[in-house]
């Protein structure tokens, strides 16, 4: 839908300025609740590595969010794995679940794609209400936190939040490498046109499948680190509202940009925390952003940020 | 088994089918002439649904007119939205269609949910339509035979109107070749409103046909459309009397479901559009652009 | 409506300018067509002719400039509205639908005005399609495609027509067909506008000659002057 604007030199002093606010950021609001929006940002940068780079709308990214969640839970809680084994259980969990959805899904292009992805996540949903272990309406609860390798307490809020962070850093590094490699290329190339990629001799379905498990796995990243850190997985986290939601910070924040997903997921989560005493449906206020987003500025806060500055400085040179 | 468990999970199974009948051909035909997707199919039928709650509760207008009046109100506010919101999106990639439509989905809901409350409501089976018939082998609710009559007809006449008359010619044409269609003289604007119009209608006009069987509550069409999209990758969306055969027959298989493997029931529809991606990726009936 | 003023041309355009996306494609065509005057526009392709005919429609909506039809400025009106003025129109590739038989694309156009030909007198001037009028639209050949498109606009009643490349890959003896077609049309008045690539078709019937290149008239030639210009008009053909 849009040209990947990814960070040049000029965007060091950025990175680092970002940099020095997350860190500060938990001496001033609560880590809990950084702690959750950078849960959410690496999910929707998850998301956005799909659509952005291979321009492939999944509408059912909760699915690989829910269930990394629940594994996760239920292997801490029930088998006490440590952290850092329940989170790379829910990851494989993720994976494979985006392995098999994703090689249906790419069998269908364009709105088919969709509409199998959201099928297919609604599948986990029921799952997830009859398995024995998911706790059903009331959900996966009391998920011990442990301890970070086996030294730091997480049921400290900044030892949550800086671990929380390092594994979002790393995440979103490995996303930025990706979409900057050749493989990245190649899945840009298929995206541009795909019948000339499948011409120069690119399988463009096998590409299109390695991305939509990467993207699968990242999601379960996120979705397992906030089951951990909220010692919850309930069936919000499996539900097409949490795969809407995750869209909409996609597109909120601005589609293809590297900071887009954690603008729009810092603003969503926030609103979320505000309507949650306002008695507001939460579905009415993000309804009206999804619709204003679609119609009046598809480029996102980021995506539009972006073009004013370009604006400035063509007016500049 | 009993048979009687049997007939009567194959006549819920039926009805569903032809909920799913009434909003897959509503959804070809926005389909085909607008390019949108439109996942808020759920929230008309939902409305309908209410409309006609509504309509008995706050001014005493029973079933039968609320059969005409909720899928009109329904088509008039398809109509608006198609308007106001989605002819902005046209000539943008089909996914936004997608998106827009999501955010109606989502906004409806929200509104329905702040006004309603999410808790469900009756609505009561019309007195006319009470009762049932002993078939002998098994008691045929009237209520229930009924729907299913009333969903096929529909579906059947919306055919034959596609079919065999002059404005099914032209609403042809303007799926076809929209362009061409404009410079003949044919207003295909108008056309596209009307169609979106009639196509959330027909989801409202199920959601009536819904409200006393299901409780009326805001939340009762999302789910629905889920299934109903499963359903649409099965069949396609190129031919209305696919669409209709491919729904009908997935709700009877639910129905067989839910006696031999209820845990399993509302699983059926997704299982079987596995089978067909992996055996028959275009679907059943696939004319896929 | 008000009728036309005997004096102003049926069509009129003047510094029309048409855009493809980015690409400008007609760079300010002057065009006049009196009422049953038949021309034709002529040229090499890419010359913009199609295109002339598209923005005429209202069918190319990316553009600027005026055209006057009946008296009417139509350069901001939606194609619909134009056709409604009277006009009949048969694009290159046909346009016949797949998805209608052929009786269905014969009906499909609403009347524009009076005097529309009726169905007996279609199937008088092309016997084939009474035949086929149960087949799907597409199942046709060529010929009977063409057949069709004409048919279908003269059924409307329009007067004013915008023919593209009717004998485009047609037989001999289907060419002749369609010329007996609209020469019937001429004598009833019809105004015309083609666009042809076969000029030996043309010259028997038009009155004037409008050559375009790189999307601009270059050249008007009457049908009385044809014959002392044909080398004018060879090199502008390219042939």
């Amino acid at each position: 839908m849009q040209d990947l604007h990814l960070p040049d030199r000029r965007s060091i002093p950025l990175l680092l300025a970002v940099l020095a606010i997350a860190i500060a950021a938990p001496f001033m609001f609560y880590p809990l609740f950084l702690t959750k929006v950078l849960c959410y940002a690496l999910f929707a940068s998850a998301f956005n590595l799909l659509l952005g780079s291979c321009n492939l709308l999944s509408f059912g990214h909760a699915a690989y969010f829910g269930a990394s969640a629940y594994i996760a839970g239920h292997t801490a809680k029930a088998w006490g794995w440590p952290f850092e084994a329940s989170i790379l259980a829910g990851v494989a969990t993720a994976a494979a679940l985006g392995a098999c959805f994703g090689y249906l899904a790419i069998r269908r292009q364009g709105i088919y794609f969709a509409m199998i992805t959201l099928a297919l996540a609604q599948m986990v949903y029921f799952l997830a209400l009859q398995l024995p272990f998911t706790g059903a309406e009331d959900g996966l609860t009391s998920v011990p936190r442990g301890k970070v390798l086996g030294l730091f307490e997480l049921d400290n809020p900044l030892t949550l939040y800086f671990t929380t962070l390092l594994i979002f850093i790393c995440a979103i590094a490995l996303i930025h490498r990706t979409t900057h490699s050749p493989f990245g290329q190649i899945l840009h190339a298929i995206r541009d046109n795909e019948p000339r990629a499948i011409s120069l001799g690119f399988e463009a379905n096998r590409f299109k499948l390695q991305a939509f498990v990467l993207s699968a796995a990242l999601a379960g990243l996120a979705g397992a680190n906030k089951a951990i850190a909220f010692k919850l997985a309930t069936l919000t986290d499996v539900h097409w509202t949490t795969s809407g939601s995750v869209i909409l910070m996609t597109l909120l924040g601005g589609l293809g940009t590297l900071f887009g997903p954690i603008v729009g997921a810092l603003v969503v989560v926030t609103l979320e925390n505000y309507l949650a005493d306002s008695g507001l449906p939460i579905q009415l206020v993000i309804g009206t952003i999804f619709i204003l987003c679609i119609l009046l500025f598809r480029r996102g806060i980021v995506g539009e940020a972006q073009a004013f500055l370009q604006r400035r400085r063509g007016k500049a040179d | 088994m009993p048979i009687q468990a049997l007939l009567g999970q194959l006549l819920v199974g039926l009805i569903n089918g032809s909920f799913y009948a009434m909003m897959s051909i509503g959804l070809a035909i926005i389909f085909g002439l607008l390019g949108i997707t439109n996942i808020a199919q759920g929230a008309f039928y939902m409305m309908g649904a209410f409309f006609s709650w509504l309509l008995l509760r706050e001014a005493g207008i029973g079933y039968f007119y609320a059969l005409v009046l909720s899928p009109l109100i329904v088509g008039l506010i398809g109509a608006a939205i198609e308007r106001t919101l989605l002819r902005r999106v046209y000539k943008l990639p089909h996914e936004y269609g997608l998106l827009l439509t999501f955010g109606i989905l989502t906004f409806t809901q929200g509104l329905f949910i702040y006004i309603f409350q999410t808790a469900g409501r009756p609505y009561p089976v019309p007195t006319e339509l009470a009762g049932g018939f002993n078939l002998g082998f098994m008691f045929l609710p009237k209520y229930r035979a009924w729907v299913v009559i009333a969903s096929l007809t529909t579906c059947f006449l919306v055919w034959y109107a596609l079919e065999k008359t002059s404005l099914g010619r032209t609403l042809r044409a303007a799926t076809e070749n929209p362009t061409l269609t404009r410079a003949f003289g044919i207003n295909v604007p108008a056309l596209m409103t009307l169609g979106f119009g009639a196509g959330v209608a027909l989801a409202g006009a199920a959601g009536v046909l819904a409200a006393p069987i299901y409780t009326v509550s805001p939340i009762m069409g999302a789910d629905l459309i889920i299934v109903v999209f499963a359903i649409i990758v099965i069949g396609g969306m190129g031919s209305i009397m696919g669409a209709i055969v491919t729904s009908v027959s997935l709700g009877l298989l639910e129905g067989l479901a839910k006696v031999y493997y209820p845990q399993g029931s509302n699983m059926v529809v997704f299982v079987i559009m596995i089978a067909v991606l992996l055996l028959r990726p275009a679907g059943l009936f696939g004319r896929e652009k | 409506m008000w009728a036309p003023i005997m004096t102003e041309p049926v069509i009129a355009i003047r510094q029309l300018q048409g855009y493809y996306g980015e690409s400008h494609v007609l760079h300010g065509v002057d065009l006049d067509v009196a009422a049953g005057e038949v021309i034709t526009i002529i040229g090499r392709n890419g010359a913009g002719k199609t295109t002339t005919l598209r923005a005429i429609m209202g069918i190319l909506e990316n553009r600027q400039g005026s055209i006057r039809i009946q008296g009417r400025e139509t350069i901001a009106d939606p194609s619909e509205r134009i056709a409604r003025l009277g006009i009949g129109y048969v694009p290159e590739e046909r346009g016949i639908y797949s998805s209608l038989d052929v009786m269905e694309n014969l009906m499909l156009p609403p009347r524009l005005g009076p005097g529309g030909m009726s169905l007996d007198d279609i199937w008088q001037l092309f016997p084939n399609l009474l035949e086929r009028r149960r087949s799907q639209g597409t199942r046709l050949s060529g010929g009977e495609q063409q057949m069709l498109a004409f048919a279908r606009v003269l059924r409307t009643g329009a007067n004013i027509f915008l023919l593209d490349e009717p004998t485009e890959g047609l037989a001999p003896v289907i060419v002749q067909q369609i010329g007996k077609a609209v020469e019937a049309m001429k004598a009833k008045g019809h105004t015309m506008i083609l666009v042809e690539q076969n000029f030996r078709f043309a010259a028997r019937l038009a009155d004037r000659h409008y050559v375009m290149e790189n999307g601009r008239v270059i050249d008007v030639i009457a049908k009385a002057d044809v014959p002392s210009s044909l080398d004018k008009i060879k090199s502008y053909l390219g042939v």
